[in-house]
């Protein structure tokens, strides 16, 4: 007998009046859903609301959210679970995670819950920048929930001190190179005392770097996550104009740039403008002493980003009840009116179109327009890469792009070498 | 059943339930580790097979394995040797009479009391670039503006001081009470006879210290192999492999590639090399150890 059974046979000893609820509670389907943590706010409070909400309108689901932590801890947790057969029926985990799991056999695809037409319009009802990372060989493996993608954030003090207009972001790589010129700023002794941009390269410079590959015409992996193209002429290029920034125009830092201190940097007016992710502009609103704008990525040969952020997956080992419930709750949170919600107290982006037509969203975006820019940017959007073996593969970009950033490797052979290792691991999955 | 008997049970018993968490928690998971090294990694759809030795002739052609080995024996050079020499200044300098001696004794303390991730993210503030204490420093001085984290060649020094700073006060308390255990009339006996201050230290309190010594290197070697907590959260192992250290490379390669096989091999290597260590320690410098 488990604690629960105790529990309801205790209950049930307590009163008749009592009875009606007890009988529903224990028919009920128990749901346990891992969730992350990534960015500031009171995610944990929001998520408990949500689950409480969706038991008042579908009594037959009692849902348990569980914080798990990071990203990184809580696929961790996910997949032990998985191994040692209880995993939660529900999970939110980075989009870039799908083909891992799908490796490991821990994830059932949407399809075979998508059955009404209404169901077939909700599918498509998600931005299509969204369900790259969602979709592979034909199946729905994720459905977006907390997701975001890079922007650019700029100061316009700063901008107006350095003769800018306040009111216009760079938007061609050349205006950028210009703009950051006349933002570096220099003491008598040649040290500098604010620089022009910041585009941080410390954890995950890929996620960046496929900002820059993406403006120059790149594509970093294939749809089927079985093949990089890391040592593209276009790839090259980005990677060489990221190096420029600091090497040869000097209004970048040198070095690698932390990605946690980056909008304390901006904060204290040490970096005029600064690349990060949409998952920020609560933190900015809050914290930037000054005006600020956030505007779409300076294009190269053509605008673009990337995507980013956590799908929900459900579990392969949850019973087939579990799964309709877990359906029915991804469902429920997705909603135009709930993504609105979500993603104003978040920062997150709404994640569907129809989100922003909602009159909550409507109401957001008129108090805080600079909330409309992420929207923009899906446009021209991309899929974060995601490969098989996603880490291990990230990881040789990863570490090519500190090799060049550092100076101990030229873009060239840094990424031919990370090409030569995503290669060699990627070989076995064709 | 004779005396002698049932005292050999009773022995037994009592060493069972601490045996039985020793064994299930240390011993089997090394077992399993190096038995484990030799399959290849589970995969949903392929079970693990026995592969030979080919985890390890791929751990040997593996670059970013040989970066993690020696990053991390300059670690440990590093951070070995400055961090017993500091705390035992540190603990002479504080059983001496001084004004506010207590004082001095707790804030060289603090730092073993904080948690690890809090001492990164402390230090993190203190290498930030144009605003971070140390550029403020130095700043003052007219040198040039310094990335500690973000360059190569600065990064593995820099979360090695970190180490240090951790660990010399907690070292420091083992030799403090070591100190303090001399008895104060051998001090009196080298004062009427006229030895120096050093001439006291070298011949008396060190050489009476060399167990504590021993004790306090073995620590510093093993935490030289297990500190990478700051790693996580200072650098996350980069720029390109700079700071990887063997544990980190572990913890990355098992639940960051789920290559557990793989993982399980680089786990044997860690635990051979600690063997080793310990073995030259207590079978060697024990034997050159004095003790009272």
């Amino acid at each position: 007998m488990d604690r629960r059974e105790f529990l309801g046979g205790t209950a049930a000893l307590a009163g008749a009046t009592a009875l009606p609820g007890i009988a529903r509670a224990q028919s009920a389907t128990e749901l346990s859903f891992f969730y992350p943590v990534a960015v500031g706010g009171p995610i944990t409070k929001l998520i408990d609301a949500y689950a409480a909400g969706f038991e008042k309108d579908n009594p037959s689901v009692k849902l348990k959210p569980i914080y798990a932590g990071t990203y990184q801890e809580t696929i961790v947790k996910a997949l032990t679970a998985h191994k040692s057969g209880t995993p939660p029926a529900l999970s939110v985990l980075l989009s870039t995670d799908m083909f891992t799991l799908i490796d490991e056999e821990a994830i059932v695809p949407f399809d075979d819950f998508i059955k009404t037409d209404e169901d077939k319009k909700w599918l498509a009802s998600f931005y299509p920048g969204f369900m790259e990372n969602s979709q592979t060989g034909g199946k729905t493996w994720g459905i977006p929930f907390q997701r975001s993608t890079v922007v650019l954030y700029w100061n316009k003090d700063l901008f107006k001190e350095a003769g800018l207009d306040p009111e216009k972001p760079p938007k061609t790589w050349a205006e950028q190179v210009e703009f950051a010129q006349k933002l570096t700023k220099r003491d008598a002794a040649g040290n500098t005392t604010q620089w022009g941009i910041q585009i941080p390269s410390s954890g995950f410079p890929y996620w960046l770097f496929q900002g820059l590959t993406t403006q120059a015409g790149a594509i970093l992996a294939n749809s089927a996550g079985d093949k990089t193209d890391y040592a593209n002429p276009g790839v090259v290029e980005a990677l060489q104009y990221w190096v420029d920034l600091s090497q040869k125009h000097k209004v970048h830092p040198p070095g690698i740039v932390e990605w946690g201190t980056t909008p304390r940097d901006f904060f204290e007016k040490k970096v005029a403008m600064m690349w990060t992710t949409t998952g920020n502009l609560t933190n900015v609103r809050a914290n930037a002493k000054f005006p600020f704008g956030v505007a779409v990525l300076p294009a190269g040969k053509k605008p673009g980003s990337p995507t980013g952020g956590g799908n929900f997956y459900l579990s392969k080992k949850a019973t087939r009840a579990e799964q309709e419930a877990a359906f029915k709750f991804v469902r429920w949170i997705t909603t135009p009116e709930r993504a609105a919600q979500w993603s104003a107290e978040t920062g997150y982006v709404g994640v569907t179109p129809a989100a922003y037509e909602t009159e909550a969203m409507k109401k957001y975006v008129a108090d805080f327009p600079q909330a409309i820019v992420a929207r923009d940017q899906l446009s021209s959007a991309v899929a974060e890469l995601s490969t098989h073996e996603n880490q291990r593969v990230t990881k040789a970009l990863n570490d090519g792009l500190q090799a060049a950033l550092t100076g101990t490797k030229a873009p060239q052979k840094a990424m031919e070498d990370a090409q030569a290792e995503a290669e060699r691991i990627l070989k076995a999955y064709r | 059943m004779t005396n002698r008997a049932t005292a050999t049970i009773h022995g037994w018993l009592l060493l069972l339930p601490a045996m039985a968490c020793l064994a299930l928690f240390t011993h089997w998971p090394a077992v399993a580790s190096f038995i484990e090294s030799f399959y290849s990694t589970p995969k949903a759809r392929r079970p693990a097979r026995f592969i030979g030795l080919e985890n390890y002739q791929q751990m040997l052609a593996d670059p970013i394995f040989w970066k993690a080995m020696s990053n991390n024996l300059w670690f440990a050079l590093g951070t070995i040797p400055t961090s017993i020499a500091l705390a035992l200044l540190m603990a002479v300098w504080v059983n001496d009479r001084i004004a506010g001696r207590t004082l001095v004794r707790m804030a060289y303390f603090t730092p073993t009391i904080l948690p690890m991730i809090a001492v990164a993210n402390i230090w993190l503030f203190f290498y930030t670039p144009q605003y971070g204490l140390l550029e403020q420093i130095t700043g003052l001085f007219g040198a040039r503006s310094t990335n500690w984290l973000g360059s190569q060649d600065t990064a593995l020094y820099a979360i090695t001081v970190v180490a240090i700073w951790k660990e010399a006060g907690f070292f420091m308390i083992f030799y403090l009470a070591a100190l303090q255990a001399i008895p104060p009339s051998l001090g009196e006996a080298a004062a009427i006879e006229g030895a120096s201050r050093w001439t006291y230290f070298r011949r008396i309190q060190f050489p009476l210290l060399m167990p504590t010594t021993l004790f306090v290197l073995i620590n510093a070697v093993i935490n030289a192999f297990r500190m990478v907590d700051h790693v996580f959260v200072m650098t996350r192992g980069g720029p390109d492999n700079a700071t990887t250290l063997l544990l980190f490379y572990i913890y990355q390669v098992g639940f960051g590639f789920w290559d557990t096989a793989y993982a399980a091999t680089l786990t044997c290597v860690l635990l051979a090399l600690l063997a080793l260590v310990a073995f030259v320690q207590y079978g060697w410098l024990e034997r050159r150890t004095h003790y009272q």
